[in-house]
């Protein structure tokens, strides 16, 4: 949003979009390659294949190559280079991120959804789901709030790096990126080449010591002659195990077009009910994997190297029209786009967004008369609590009581299920800690939550 | 749909090809109308053909909903599952997915094809009757943008 003039003097160098992509992430080369905001752990996942094959083709490959067959150096070279083209492809694409909406389309969205009668003390608004029927089953659209859409669905608002992902699968920290619609493939391809790569490394250089061995008489002196072998033998026998269960668990999603994301929170699961089976899926196990790998490439509809259009919106038409009450809507408060500096300093919106998500929380289920409560003591956490507990309690249907979360400790497995993450993976070094409501930091990720589900919020409400 | 009689949209500064030939005509834009997603047959790209009630008076209905389906049936094209796309995927993952940086994708082709389409509906049909319609990948194809322009005479 520009000021208050229609006219605008022109800017001197056009901006392109990633610049103004308002986002966690990075980009390099002009916006040609984009990641997640922190990539320490994609640099050690590449220090590690780089070393380990260093290693390989260092110590093992000239002796395997001399005294068993030229084979082994060739096969080696061509599994490395297929591993690296897919972890880079992975790390440097866009894993399919849903640009959010204008503040138009916005504001359109807004209007039809609006409350017919907001003086009506009784009223409630509705939650911000729409429901499509996919072949016979009910899929919920929810609202984004942070991107002003409804996601389409297997769309998920990644917490880390704060975009909605298309098919979103997981955020994947080894990487350094998501893993969406537009990347799942070459993940996958990375996955697998890597535990064969594992594999045939860890062959190749047990059968190098055995060789030596026999050559040198015992397995002191054959350690002696190649000591990396040693390491490499560490490094692959504990990378093996982890990788060879991770290609399993994503080939069996791949046979049945399942994502990370649907298979942990049990979408499509049986267990929530007999009639319930994975709309996505094309029927077949050779189907699904052909469905899965060898689709149409999407294209990446961020258009990130194109240049920004500035489109003027005088502040009249985004207050009558655009913006209603916060009495009436809380949550429609439609956030500046950021400048670039400002998107390096998160904190510094966190106070903004606090009380933006104290609205939502209003919007989703509490009456006009609790959030006046809520807004006039946004900080401190024990009032609130103690204010809507006995809401929940009385007052409001919970539509997924049976997939309420065992609630350990004040924090639920739940509440992080947009926080889908490696099921080997460290803690991300920009990882948010476990959420709790109105704590200062971690801002969208408790607008998700919240948002997901305004029963889990209430829930994690009451467990501060 | 909403009313925003003080948006000024100039066309001159749009840096889209597609706009190039409405460039030098600076027009006002009066309101928006959006086109949704229709997710019933799954996640493809696929939009509702249903006629906005704003739009009644400005144009016939078969002519939009001719235009839309047209749109739906060149993105069902490009989202097709066959043996295409499965030739493609394999050629690219045996070159280790390197075969994108120099050749453009079979849905790269169709997104050509249907800004093609967006700007000639644009000049024989809509912007004739003040509409202008916004190639949907433009808006992240979350949505197919029509904007009523006021023809400045």
């Amino acid at each position: 949003m520009v000021g208050s003039e229609t006219t605008y003097t022109p800017i001197a160098m056009p901006k392109r979009k990633w610049e103004v992509h308002p986002g966690r992430n990075k980009f390099y080369c002009n916006g040609r390659i984009m990641m997640a905001r922190s990539t320490s752990v994609f640099y050690f996942t590449v220090g590690l294949i780089v070393i380990t094959m260093g290693l390989f083709f260092g110590f093992d490959c000239p002796y395997l190559a001399e005294n068993l067959t030229p084979a082994i150096p060739i096969v080696a070279i061509l599994l490395f280079l297929f591993v690296m083209a897919t972890l880079l492809r992975t790390a440097f694409s866009d894993p399919g991120v849903i640009p959010r909406a204008t503040p138009d389309e916005a504001a359109d969205i807004e209007k039809q959804i609006e409350v017919p009668n907001p003086n009506n003390p009784t009223y409630r608004p509705p939650p911000r789901v729409k429901e499509v029927i996919i072949n016979g089953q009910t899929v919920k659209l929810k609202y984004c709030f942070t991107c002003k859409i409804f996601r389409p669905p297997r769309a998920s608002h990644c917490s880390i790096c704060d975009n909605c992902v298309e098919r979103f699968d997981h955020h994947c920290p080894w990487v350094g990126n998501c893993v969406g619609k537009r990347n799942y493939r070459y993940f996958y391809m990375f996955i697998l080449s890597l535990a064969f790569l594992c594999v045939f490394v860890f062959a190749c250089v047990i059968t190098h010591l055995i060789l030596r061995t026999n050559e040198a008489g015992s397995f002191l002196d054959a350690i002696k002659q190649t000591p990396a072998s040693i390491i490499e033998i560490l490094l692959c026998f504990f990378s093996v195990w982890s990788v060879l269960a991770l290609t399993g668990f994503h080939s069996y999603l791949t046979a049945s077009n399942l994502t990370t994301n649907e298979d942990i929170k049990g979408s499509w699961s049986s267990k929530r009910g007999e009639n319930n089976y994975n709309p996505y899926s094309y029927g077949s196990i050779c189907k699904n994997c052909c469905g899965v790998l060898c689709g149409p490439t999407h294209a990446s509809l961020m258009d990130r190297r194109g240049v920004v259009v500035p489109e003027i919106v005088t502040p009249d038409s985004t207050t009558g029209s655009g913006q209603p009450s916060p009495q009436n809507y809380g949550a429609t408060t439609f956030t500046e786009p950021r400048e670039p500096d400002e998107m390096n300093d998160t904190k510094e919106d966190n106070s903004k967004t606090n009380l933006t998500l104290v609205t939502t929380v209003d919007s989703n289920n509490i009456d006009a008369v609790c959030n006046e409560t809520i807004a006039a003591t946004s900080q401190p956490t024990s009032p609130i609590v103690n204010e809507m507990t006995p809401v929940s309690q009385t007052s409001l249907v919970f539509p997924t009581v049976n997939h309420l979360p065992v609630v350990v400790g004040g924090e639920t497995e739940e509440n992080n299920r947009n926080n889908v993450m490696h099921p080997l993976s460290p803690p991300p070094p920009g990882a948010h800690p476990p959420v709790r409501p109105f704590v200062k930091h971690s801002i969208s990720q408790e607008m998700d939550t919240l948002e997901e589900d305004s029963a889990m919020g209430l829930v994690k409400l009451s467990t501060v | 749909m909403l009313s925003q009689p003080g948006t000024e949209f100039n066309m001159a500064s749009s840096h889209h090809p597609q706009n190039q030939v409405l460039d030098n005509i600076p027009r006002q834009v009066t309101s928006k109308v959006f086109i949704q997603r229709d997710y019933s047959e799954g996640s493809g790209v696929k939009f509702i053909t249903k006629f906005p009630t704003d739009l009644e008076g400005k144009i016939e209905h078969s002519t939009f909903q001719d235009t839309i389906e047209k749109l739906n049936s060149m993105f069902a094209e490009a989202e097709e599952v066959g043996s295409r796309s499965h030739c493609e995927g394999c050629l690219a993952c045996l070159t280790g997915y390197t075969i994108f940086l120099c050749l453009p994708t079979h849905y790269q082709k169709c997104l050509k094809r249907i800004a093609r389409f967006v700007q000639e509906q644009n000049d024989t049909i809509y912007v004739p009757r003040g509409l202008m319609i916004t190639d949907p990948m433009e808006r992240g194809l979350r949505v197919i943008e029509i904007n009523i322009l006021r023809q400045d005479t």
